[in-house]
């Protein structure tokens, strides 16, 4: 993906031809992965109509894995000081948001397939396994970053769990998967090779119309942070002003202002000095 | 030369913005006192200088450095005093001193003697934190900072839970590391506790500060937006 | 910086010395937890030696996690974290000295809870060198990815809660990890001991990750968030 470099200083807003292309697209081939998939492509010789799970479940995994892939590699490039940039962070969050949805969905297909094939809503199939804890960590990201408001501080504390994580995520694939081979466990997904002709289109449609889906949907969460920045940015030059105009009050004004009460005003001044500061002991204690 | 140099400087917490553009000068060996109602932005403009409050536009020079990007090489020379004390209340006051103290790699018995400055005998230095009263407690916090010797004291209400003997002991405390050309930045909300001590005041209000210029004069730097002026008549 | 961890490690043991909270709180939680586990299995004496590996470590991420928050705690009372930072401490000093004691804590909370283990389970302590590895590696382990999460919750609103939920999944490679190894030192499992050192990398390899994670942005999470 392309950002102009015009955008960079001030967020804008861009790529709407673009969005909306993504957009339609991700509709159209969604709508024929369907139709293809559940009324064109015939049932399989040996798993019948449960075939028709291969034409959700790994594109939606591979999804969640790029979703989650894409956050790394923004949080690495967002880390590393040459490449910084709010851009980056927008896109860890889009692809931290779109992967812990799919993985869910990952999670609840792979599930039903489980139950269909071996009468168990849940076995300790390694990549299950990982995917689960994969959730569970993208729920603690996500946590994270609605827990810090600051979007400096939020930023680098997000980044730096996102690549923790990751690291961490490597631990847990050879764990799991040496785990399982200790057990003679099954594992679910191995390439099929009698997967052919529509099923192998649809298979690959249901690629395409994801991928399309993910794009679109990770563009859409950018742009959106786009739009928060912006707002707080506007919002930064209202709160600004008001800040300065406590110090308007009489009793700490300069010289320049004039007095047009006379010798009583320092009486008013006094009071409507402390008239603000009440109001404003929850800053302070923003402020630890 | 300057200890801290502040220009148009602006912080926020979230959106709420704590500085809103400050102009601030401080001579090295100076006593400053910073007074405002609450709110006004003095432990904001201390956290900053400090470094603990980044600042998202202006410039800040503090000791010659930049507070946050040379934070380590200058938090050894600065000594901050918050609202709260920052003491575990587990250790005895001396533990706390003496972490303190070895931590800025100061000499040895340079804790022991700090509390004595204080009013802090062997006794009460033995005493877990916890047990001491509140002005007791100050104290041993300012030991720990008396201890490290640092070029910039920056203290938030320091006279705060003292008695009248205390105040005064604080005070020959802070002239005389101003003697030795430590600077002094005192907040405090009270009129009479820093203005006594200070060389200077400078007021604080809506995170802005008057008087922060060294040259006599409104300072030309400082914003005086129009809702100032338009709230002031409002007011009036 | 290791002359700053050491301070830091001093000082966090001596606090624990003076207040005595992991001996009087976590370590009887833990035995608890233990205690749990039993009337879970139902007195399935087999089955309990058996699990007796994965219920312990499970016991020691339990004791592990009020151990770290503790940590923090001592650190959030009085402000003392605006302290620290201002002190001019290396934040990986900071990060290795409170590492260092509540690994320290963590032995000797998994030195009373494998006397748990034994008495309440049954199990026989087996395979000295494999065991006493893993034990060391895997509590450095909780302990490190413990005081990286835990710096980063400490000024949060929601920290109680956060810090487990980032915790749990994150350690789940050690309870994986340590059950197996000490399965194998245990002769719990069937495959050959040279398994268990297989694990007994994986463990080093965790611990590896966030001891130089740590090192690496200790300083910029305490500085920048």
């Amino acid at each position: 993906m392309r950002y102009s470099k015009a955008s960079e200083p001030g967020p804008a807003l861009g790529h709407q031809h673009l969005r909306r292309a993504l957009g339609w697209s991700a509709i159209v081939t969604l709508a024929l992965t369907a139709w293809w998939g559940l009324l064109i492509s015939p049932p399989d010789v040996v798993q019948g109509q449960l075939v028709r799970i291969l034409y959700l479940h790994p594109a939606v995994a591979t999804m969640c894995y790029a979703g989650f892939g894409l956050c790394t590699l923004a949080s690495l490039a967002w880390l590393w000081s040459r490449t910084r940039s709010r851009r980056w962070d927008r896109l860890a969050v889009a692809g931290a948001e779109v992967g812990s949805v799919f993985c869910l969905v990952t999670l609840v297909t792979g599930s039903i397939w489980g139950r269909a094939t071996w009468g168990v809503w849940w076995t300790w199939d390694p990549r299950l396994t990982l995917t689960a804890i994969l959730f569970a960590m993208s729920l603690g990201y996500l946590a994270l970053r609605r827990s810090i408001d600051n979007s400096h501080a939020r930023s680098v504390a997000s980044s730096v769990v996102a690549l923790l994580m990751a690291l961490t995520v490597v631990v847990d694939h050879y764990a799991t998967s040496w785990w399982n081979s200790l057990h003679q466990g099954t594992t679910l997904w191995k390439p099929d090779p009698t997967v052919h002709g529509w099923q192998l289109a649809t298979m690959l449609l249901s690629f395409l119309a994801f991928g399309l889906l993910t794009a679109w949907v990770v563009l859409h969460r950018y742009q959106l942070e786009v739009l928060e920045d912006r707002y707080e940015q506007e919002g930064t030059q209202v709160a600004l002003a008001a800040r300065r105009s406590e110090a308007a009050s009489p009793g700490l004004a300069g010289p320049g202002q004039p007095g047009p009460s006379g010798p009583g005003s320092d009486l008013t001044g006094a009071a409507t000095r402390d008239e603000p500061s009440t109001a404003k002991t929850p800053s302070e204690l923003g402020a630890r | 030369m300057l200890a801290v140099r502040f220009r148009r400087a602006v912080a926020f917490a979230g959106r709420y913005p704590l500085l809103a553009g400050v102009d601030l000068d401080i001579q090295a060996g100076e006593i400053v006192a910073l007074r405002g109602p609450n709110g006004a932005g003095k432990t904001s403009l201390l956290r900053a200088i400090g470094g603990l409050l980044p600042l998202s536009s202006g410039e800040a020079t503090v000791l010659g450095l930049d507070p946050v990007a040379d934070a380590r090489a200058l938090r050894r020379r600065i000594g901050l005093l918050g609202h709260r004390n920052g003491l575990y209340d587990d250790l005895s006051a001396l533990e706390n001193v003496r972490f303190a103290a070895r931590v800025a790699g100061a000499r040895k018995g340079a804790a022991e003697v700090a509390l004595e400055r204080l009013g802090l005998g062997a006794r009460l230095g033995a005493m877990p934190v916890s047990r001491l009263s509140a002005g007791q407690r100050r104290r041993v916090a300012l030991a720990a900072l008396l201890a490290r010797e640092p070029e910039l004291w920056l203290l938030d209400e320091p006279h705060a839970g003292l008695d009248a003997t205390h105040r005064r002991l604080l005070d020959d405390l802070l002239l005389a590391a101003s003697d030795r050309g430590a600077t002094v930045v005192v907040a405090s909300h009270e009129a009479t506790t820093a203005a006594a001590l200070a060389g200077r005041t400078v007021e604080v209000a809506g995170g802005t500060v008057t008087g922060g210029l060294i040259e006599a004069g409104p300072p030309p730097g400082t914003p005086r937006p129009t809702a100032l002026v338009e709230a002031s008549a409002y007011v009036a | 910086m290791w002359h700053d961890a050491l301070l830091v490690a001093a000082k966090d043991l001596r606090i624990e010395r003076r207040s005595r909270v992991s001996l009087n709180q976590v370590v009887p939680y833990a035995l608890m937890v233990l205690l749990l586990f039993g009337f879970a299995f139902d007195q399935d004496r087999s089955l309990l030696a058996q699990a007796a590996p994965g219920l312990f470590w499970l016991a020691v991420v339990f004791a592990g996690l009020p151990a770290v928050q503790r940590s923090f705690a001592i650190e959030a009372a009085d402000g003392a974290s605006d302290n620290m930072r201002m002190s001019g401490l290396d934040p990986a000093g900071i990060f290795l000295g409170k590492v260092a004691a509540i690994t320290l804590q963590l032995f000797v909370i998994e030195a009373i809870l494998v006397g748990g283990v034994v008495v309440l389970f049954h199990s026989r302590l087996a395979g000295g060198a494999l065991l006493a590895a893993t034990t060391v590696i895997s509590t450095a382990g909780v302990a490190g990815a413990g005081v990286a999460y835990g710096a980063l919750s400490v000024g949060l609103r929601v920290r109680e809660t956060l810090l487990p939920l980032l915790l749990a999944p994150v350690l789940a490679p050690v309870v994986l990890a340590a059950t197996q190894a000490w399965r194998s030192a245990l002769g719990l499992s069937t495959t050959s001991p040279g398994g268990g050192w297989r694990w007994f990398g994986l463990l080093v390899a965790f611990t590896g990750v966030y001891l130089a994670g740590g090192v690496l942005t200790f300083g910029t999470l305490i500085e920048e968030t």
